[in-house]
Formats: C-alpha cells, structure tokens, sequence
C-alpha cells in the first residue's frame, strides 16, 4: 500500500519517457517498422488467399462468401487427392534421394583432389541453370522419340524400342522426380560442403589415434558435428520440392492422367488455367498443414542441441 | 611403454625440405621435450611420430619395431593437440572413453578407466559436461585424460599449454610432470617455450630449421651449449653476446676499445675471431670487464634486470639479485665470473 507513495514522481513522469527508459517498448518501436512491411507484403497476400478459398470468385467476377464449400468440394475431388499423393509422394522420395546424393557429393568434394575449384563450380550449374531452361532440356532428354538416353540404351542393345517416359504414369512420377533431384543436388551438397569445411581437421586426427576408420570417422565425428546444417538445409529442401511448380509445368503440365499433379500445379490448373479462383485458393490454402508441419518438424529439429550451448550450467 | 627411436628422419612437402636428417633416441620412460623456434619442424616430427604424416627418408620404431608403414591406429600413441580437438558433441566422460568404445571394450571397463583417469586430473565433477562448458585448463585436462585412458606406448603433446594463461601455465607445467612421474610412459613433448622444456624435461632436444642442434639434459644444455644458437635459445633473459678477437694474454679486444683478460687456457685459441657469450645473471659489479652505460633498469622484485650499452654499441643485460638503482646514463664496470664465460668462433658460431 505505501509502496506507490514511497517512489514519488514515477507518476507525474511523462509517457514518453516511460518508453524511453523501457527496453521491450522501445524494441518494439524499432521493430515496427520491419513490423509493418511484413504485414503489408507477406500477410495481404496470404490473408487474400484465404479468403479466396472461402469464396466462389472466378476471373473477371467478384465472388461471393461461400463458406467452406470449396474444401467440402476437394474432400469428394479423386483428382484432388491424387494431387496430395502426387506431392507427398514426390517431395518425399526427390528429398532422401538429394540428401543421400547431395551429402555423398559433398564428402567427394571435401577430399583433397586435384582441380577442388573446378569441380565445386561445375556442381553448381544445375542451380544456376534457370528452372524453365533445364526442365526444356529435360523435356527434350524424356522425349518419346529423340531421347537421348533411349538412344543410348538401344544402341548398347539394352533395349529395343524408345522408351515412354513421359507418358506412362510411373514413368512420369520417376522422370519428374530425377529432375527434380538433379536441380537440387547443388543445394544440398554445396551447403553440407560448407559444413565439412567447419569441422577442424584435427578433429578426425584425434579419432584416427583413437583407433576409428574413415567409416566410424564419418558416424562419430562428421555426422553428428553436421547435424544442425542438416536440419536447415533438408527443411528448405522439402519446403522447395513441396511448392515445386515450374518442372512439372513445363514437363507434363500434371499428365499423363494427372499422374504428375501436384498441389501447386493443380491449384494452378484450376484457379488460373480454368478461371476458378476460389478453388485454385483452397487447394493452396491446403498446402498450409503440411508446410507448417515440415516447418514445426524442423524448427524442434533446428533447435541448438545441448552440445553446442556454451558456458554456465 | 616403449623407446623410441628417430634414425635419420627426413621429410619434404612437394619441394620443400622441412626436416634434414633428424636423429633421436628416447629412452623406455624418458620425458623428452623438443623445443625450437616456431617453424623449426617440431610439430611435424611428432606428426610423424604419431603417423600423421608420412616419413620421407629415415626410420622412427617404437617398443623396436620400426612403425614407417604401421597406420596410426596400430602404433598404440596418444597425442595431446595444442588446439586439444575434443569432441564437441561428446560429453567429457564420452569424450575420454571413446577410444575404448571403438575398440569395443565392455562398457563396465569403460567407464572405471574413465573414472580412473577423471579422478588422477580432478575431472570426476564435470564427467557430463561438453567441451563448451569447461574452461581452457579444464579442456587441457580432459585432452590429457583422453590420453590417459587409453594407457599408450607413448604420450605425444603438441605445444600443450600454450593456449593457457601464463599463470595456469605454470601450474599444469607441474601438473604434467607429476603425471609422467606417476605413469613413467614415454613422452614426446614440443613447445617452442624454452622455459617449460627447461622446468620439464629429463632431455631436450633443440631444433632448429629442421636440425637438432643439441641434445641434452636441461643443466647440461644451460652449462655448456654447444654452439652459439642453442647458448642464445636457453635461458631467460637471454644470453649476451659481444664479439672480439683473442690477442696475446689471452685478452679479448674489441669495439669502442673494449680489452678484458681472458683464462689461461684461452692462450690456444690467440688470433681468433670469436663470440664471447655471458648470461646476465653472470655478471658482477666491478671492474676488469665491461665499461657499460646504463639504458634501463627493471625492478621485479626479486631481482633486477639492467639493460645497459657497451662502447662498441652492443647492448648488454645484467641481472643482480641485489637491489642496485642505476640512473640512466649512469657508467658501471660489468665483470663475468670467472669461469662462466663462453666462446663461440665468430663464423661458425660453434662453441671453442
Ligand atoms: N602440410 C604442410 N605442407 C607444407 N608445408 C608444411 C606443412 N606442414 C608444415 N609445413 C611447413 O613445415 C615447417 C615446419 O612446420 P611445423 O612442424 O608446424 O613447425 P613448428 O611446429 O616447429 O612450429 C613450416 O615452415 C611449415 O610451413
Ligand atoms: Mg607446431
């Protein structure tokens, strides 16, 4: 009770020096404005969105509230949920296979042979190559007839006739995923690469007189010192194939039979290719689980493990 | 434990030729401690020691087997790195019994040697802690225990301390050498801090630009170097050299008229260009040597140092356990004791 009276003069103090002397209201003055810019240019587009999903706008008319009649529509929608498989299926297998590949080619790299420089910039090509042109390219190397890699096979007498890469479902999945793979080695290996490169090389002399081999070198020492980057570098990864568009678009545009349709290229198809955008938005807006899903995973996985918390208890 | 032996060792990198034909015999046992200025090669003969790196020319054996083509792993060496390489990720106690794992020992016996060796270096409170949470003295600790554990052939350490401040230095110093006396294993330390190898060792060896220089015990090294770089390397401050030319007397004659008799014996060596070597806490006051005029006086409580110039130009340092209180530019007679001089020849700086 007498504590109010005791401090006399906090109450008369002005308002703007009361913020002045606080450090949470003064931080959350600077930060406003980085604050208000990531409203204006992140949350107006994602908030539109979903509310294109509530409602039954098409191109060129004003929709309507509808409530969640769109979603009640994809619930019963085959194509819809073969999209879901399509995606989980391709962002799964696209994400081991750049990981294993991409750690693999990252630990070559980190040897000591000849021409290092070289090679790590031809590694990089892939990613620097536009999408649109390499999947072009691709187009061209799964061609039905003029594939190179069916001429190669039927001129070593592998096989005899061309074959169907792009037009057989399964085919078509694996074609779009080796694509898809090849476009993010580089990623994944470049950015392991740079964490080989922190690890000190006295680390593994100190492992090989404690008696371990190049393969308990790797499992004691390398990989779990490259765990953290790990973490990072898959949860962009699988962020990146999830949302991937322009290789299927321009591969097979979801066929043959939508057997290559993915979230994004069929809420592409059906909000803007056929005009429905409240649809095209809720198949989008149905992305959003599993994208918070794969962030939630990652950001417990990303969280600083034990052994890296310095000082103190 | 096992001796070592070195035979003529050498070892290039591309065309560079590091190490010249280094010869070393250690002894079941021995506290050997290399030591030289940085960029000499010491670290680089221990790496190949260790098997870290491969020997060009010339043989190294351990326990008598010669080890040029063994791997690392089967040379049974513990090493101790200057930066200690502990594993981040490894708690302490996994950190030191990791070697045991790899060999797949039980891990009853695993966490007893551990223990054990936790409880020689004063660890056993910070058996779960990472790396990250111990101070430098106590990361050099488990750095040693890792080694410990595995009860080696051999103890390697690479400039161990040298990442310690000065104080805490002094005090693993001791520490170190108490654990060789009470594991008697054979050791094979570089520094380049000729005080630790001087406080340490039961033989030093000297090297420079990739030669020994002289081996020795550390008395012997301090009594008698055998030529003019090894006298300059050991001790602290450093041991002052005036050069001069033996006249009949014998006298040494030299710059800004600089005449001081010489023993007897010196008689031999009459017409000779020579380096005459005296360490500063061999020099009295008095006269019948040098004529100096005082640059600086350093106080330090136990003794005091005094920087002082020669005639001829050199400068000269005296130290004196009495309190003496020179004024710059003041004039004072520094006279060696007798018997606690050293010549070296001028050219070959080879000790006469
Ligand atoms: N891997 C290497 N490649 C080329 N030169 C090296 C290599 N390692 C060491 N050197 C050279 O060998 C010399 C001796 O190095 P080092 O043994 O580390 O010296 P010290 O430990 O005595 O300071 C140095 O001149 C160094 O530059
Ligand atoms: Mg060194």
């Amino acid at each position: 009770m007498a504590s109010a009276d005791t401090i006399p003069g906090t109450r008369h103090r002005s308002i703007l020096a009361r913020i002045g002397e606080s450090r949470g209201a003064l931080g959350f003055l600077f930060m406003l404005p980085a604050a208000i810019l990531l409203l204006l240019f992140l949350t107006y587009p994602l908030g539109l969105g979903i509310w294109l999903g509530f409602t039954d706008e098409r191109i060129g008319r004003a929709g309507i509230f509808i409530g969640l009649e769109n979603y009640e529509y994809l619930l019963d929608d085959s194509v819809f949920w073969l999209s879901v498989y399509n995606t989980v299926l391709y962002t799964t297998v696209a994400s081991v296979l750049k990981f294993a590949l991409g750690l693999w080619l990252a630990l070559l790299l980190n040897e000591n042979l000849p021409f290092k420089a070289f090679f790590r910039a031809i590694v990089l090509l892939p990613w620097v190559v536009p999408t649109v042109l390499s999947a072009i390219a691709f187009w061209w190397i799964y061609d039905a007839q003029f594939s190179i890699v069916s001429w190669v096979l039927i001129d070593w007498g592998i096989i005899d006739q061309p074959i169907n890469f792009l037009g057989d479902p399964n085919n078509a999945r694996a074609s779009v995923i080796a694509a898809n793979v090849w476009r993010g080695i580089p990623f994944v290996a470049i950015t392991l690469l740079a964490g080989l490169q922190t690890i000190p090389p006295s680390l593994y002399e100190a492992a090989t007189l404690d008696g371990a081999g190049s393969w308990q070198r790797f499992r004691f020492v390398t990989f779990p010192l490259l765990t953290p980057i790990i973490a990072i570098v898959m949860t962009f990864s699988v962020l990146f194939t999830f949302t991937d568009f322009q290789l299927i678009y321009v591969l097979t545009r979801g066929g043959p039979v939508n057997a290559t349709h993915l979230m994004a290229t069929l809420s592409f198809q059906r909000g803007i290719s056929g005009g429905n955008l409240g649809e095209g938005a809720a198949i989008a807006v149905a992305m959003i689980p599993f994208l918070l899903a794969a962030i939630l995973f990652s950001f417990f996985g990303l969280q600083r493990r034990r052994w890296q918390q310095g000082g103190g208890e | 434990m096992a001796a070592v032996g070195i035979r003529d060792v050498r070892k290039a990198f591309g065309p560079a030729q590091i190490l010249h034909g280094v010869s070393i015999d250690i002894a079941d046992g021995e506290f050997v401690i290399l030591v030289g200025p940085s960029g000499c090669g010491k670290s680089t003969l221990l790496r190949m020691i260790a098997g870290l790196e491969s020997i060009t020319t010339g043989d190294i054996s351990i326990g008598g087997r010669v080890v040029n083509d063994v791997p690392p792993k089967e040379r049974d060496i513990a090493m101790v790195f200057q930066n200690y390489a502990l594993y981040p990720h490894m708690t302490v106690a996994d950190n030191m019994g990791f070697s045991l794992k790899l060999k797949k020992a039980p891990s009853t016996e695993i966490s007893t040697r551990v223990n054990k060796a936790a409880d020689i270096l004063g660890l056993t409170p910070y058996l779960d802690r990472y790396p990250r949470q111990l101070s430098g003295g106590q990361r050099q600790r488990v750095a040693m225990g890792r080694a410990i554990v595995r009860d080696p052939q051999v103890f390697l350490f690479d400039e161990p301390l040298s990442n310690l401040d000065a104080k805490l230095r002094v005090a693993m110093r001791a520490e170190v050498k108490e654990l060789h006396q009470r594991l008697k294993t054979t050791t094979v330390y570089v520094t380049h801090d000729q005080i630790e190898a001087m406080t340490m060792a039961d033989k030093i060896v000297v090297m420079h630009d990739g030669k020994v220089e002289q081996i020795g015990q550390p008395l012997e090294l301090y009594d008698r170097p055998r030529n003019r770089f090894v006298a300059g390397f050991i001790g602290s401050p450093a041991m002052n050299f005036i050069p001069g030319h033996i006249d009949a007397g014998p006298v040494l004659t030299g710059a800004g008229g600089l005449s001081m008799a010489l023993g007897a014996e010196a008689t031999q060596h009459q017409g000779r260009d020579v380096t005459l070597g005296v360490r500063p806490e061999h020099l009295t006051l008095g006269e019948g040597g040098f004529t100096a005029e005082v640059v600086v006086v350093e106080p330090t409580g136990s003794e005091v140092q005094v920087n002082a110039r020669l005639p001829g130009g050199e400068e000269i340092v005296a130290v004196f356990r009495e309190r003496h209180m020179f004024k710059p530019g003041e004039k004072i007679g520094l006279k060696p004791q007798p018997g606690l001089m050293h010549l070296f020849d001028a050219q070959s700086g080879e000790r006469i």
